[in-house]
């Protein structure tokens, strides 16, 4: 038995792709294996983790909670959008180099991009508030408190820029 | 970790969607799927058809009903948690789901995920369907036979069961109002942040009426009236009304126990929200 396929149009990091998936392909492995952007990384694959976290429409998503047929029209933004227009790295991802915010980098994607909403919908978070932020997150590294302390330094940083 | 195949629609009206369902009895319908996509990935769930509401306009709406009944707020069913947890009409019609949504899952969820879907899911260890209880208010659902209004006190049947029928779809809640004078408190705890509540219980004050729901205890969400009952009997009092559960995350006792502290905390809180409510 073949599967039905779906064609979908999606905006990701400012590209649209036009794909055919069948309806129970997750979003993040459309992003993954139709669209070869395997920044967005897959930990638990039911909404724990927060690894596969992106953009949809702004708005920090679980990939792994939406099928891509879903996202039909959605404007996504994955890591591999976060960095500058020049390729140098984007104020969160400076953070988390200057703050030593990552070990194995399993997480990090998630973080990232959680953290470029939260401080696009508050730039000065209180240290409450950036601990807040990457609540819906795991990570199994660091024991947080240098990631804490990037997105400390990210809102300097982008505050300075 | 993936979900079996099965047929999607993404219907443009709520008729569409209903005609959809009327087609395949073993049909689920898609909101937020934040409670329902993990099912399908651990193949929890397997149904033969996704109809996922997506698509249809004007389910997302969040609105003050003044003159109806209790002037209370109706959540349509594309309302995303963060949006109702958001609103501030909610919040002054009546702050308890504004503080029960800040215990919904995390942020990252509540972006996704459908307070409408959350009451309809019917899971028990949730905080939407407890507050709806103690509210009084209903989910209106769509069928073949047309509209109907499901009471909170008819919704809930069983674990993971509601009385929405397979063909029908939850287009709107409705939570009444807080009324004047009267007051509301939610408490939680929970092993992590966001995790699912261990127990959880919301009480409502309104002049010498005094009922709590708790979420996690049975496996319906449980209300009990505790009017007239002495404060330091309050924890008691509501164990005799209640059967908490053993699970693999707490014994029976230690939700008795979690009982006892929370009814007597949360009451305590409603009644100085009532406080502050009446003063101003």
């Amino acid at each position: 038995m073949s599967e039905e396929l779906h064609d979908l149009r999606v905006t990701v990091n400012g590209a649209t792709h036009d794909i055919r998936v069948p309806a129970r392909r997750l979003l993040s492995d459309a992003l993954r294996h139709d669209l070869g952007l395997t920044g967005t990384h897959v930990g638990c694959e039911h909404g724990v983790c927060g690894a596969c976290t992106i953009l949809v429409d702004g708005a920090p998503t679980r990939a792994c909670l939406m099928f891509a047929v879903s996202a039909q029209g959605a404007e996504i933004t994955t890591v591999e959008g976060l960095t500058n227009a020049d390729g140098s790295l984007g104020p969160v991802q400076q953070a988390f180099a200057e703050c030593h915010g990552l070990q194995c980098g399993f997480c990090t994607p998630g973080f990232l991009t959680t953290i470029t909403a939260g401080l696009r919908d508050n730039p000065r978070p209180t240290h409450e508030e950036a601990r807040d932020m990457v609540a819906g997150n795991l990570c199994r590294c660091t024991g947080y408190q240098n990631i804490v302390k990037a997105v400390e330094r990210a809102a300097e940083i982008q505050a300075n820029a | 970790m993936k979900p079996a195949p099965f047929d999607y629609r993404r219907p443009e009206t709520v008729a569409e969607a209903v005609a959809a369902l009327a087609g395949e009895p073993n049909a689920k319908v898609l909101a937020g799927g934040q409670s329902l996509v993990p099912l399908l990935s651990m193949r929890l769930a397997a149904p033969a058809m996704l109809v996922d509401i997506n698509a249809i306009p004007g389910l997302d709406t969040i609105a003050v009903e003044s003159d109806d009944r209790d002037g209370g707020v109706r959540v349509g069913a594309l309302a995303r948690h963060s949006a109702v947890l958001a609103s501030d009409d909610v919040r002054r019609v009546q702050p308890l789901v504004t503080m029960a949504l800040s215990h919904v899952a995390h942020a990252t969820i509540r972006n996704r995920g459908t307070t409408v879907g959350s009451l309809v899911h019917a899971d028990a260890a949730a905080e939407m369907p407890v507050v709806l209880t103690l509210l009084g208010g209903s989910v209106d659902v769509e069928g073949p036979g047309g509209r109907r209004t499901i009471p909170a006190s008819e919704l809930y049947v069983g674990p993971l069961e509601s009385s929405v029928g397979h063909d029908e779809v939850a287009v709107s809640a409705y939570f009444p109002g807080l009324a004047p004078g009267a007051g509301v408190a939610f408490e939680e705890i929970a092993r992590r942040h966001g995790d699912y509540a261990l127990v959880g219980a919301a009480a409502l004050v309104d002049g010498e009426t005094v009922r709590v729901g708790y979420l996690s205890v049975s496996d319906v969400p449980a209300v009990v009236d505790l009017t007239g009952v002495a404060d330091a009997d309050l924890g008691e009092a509501a164990l005799a009304q209640l059967e908490p559960l053993d699970d693999i995350h707490a014994t029976a006792d230690y939700r008795a126990q979690l009982v006892r502290v929370l009814t007597g905390r949360v009451v305590r809180s409603a009644r100085q929200h009532a406080q502050r409510e009446g003063a101003q």
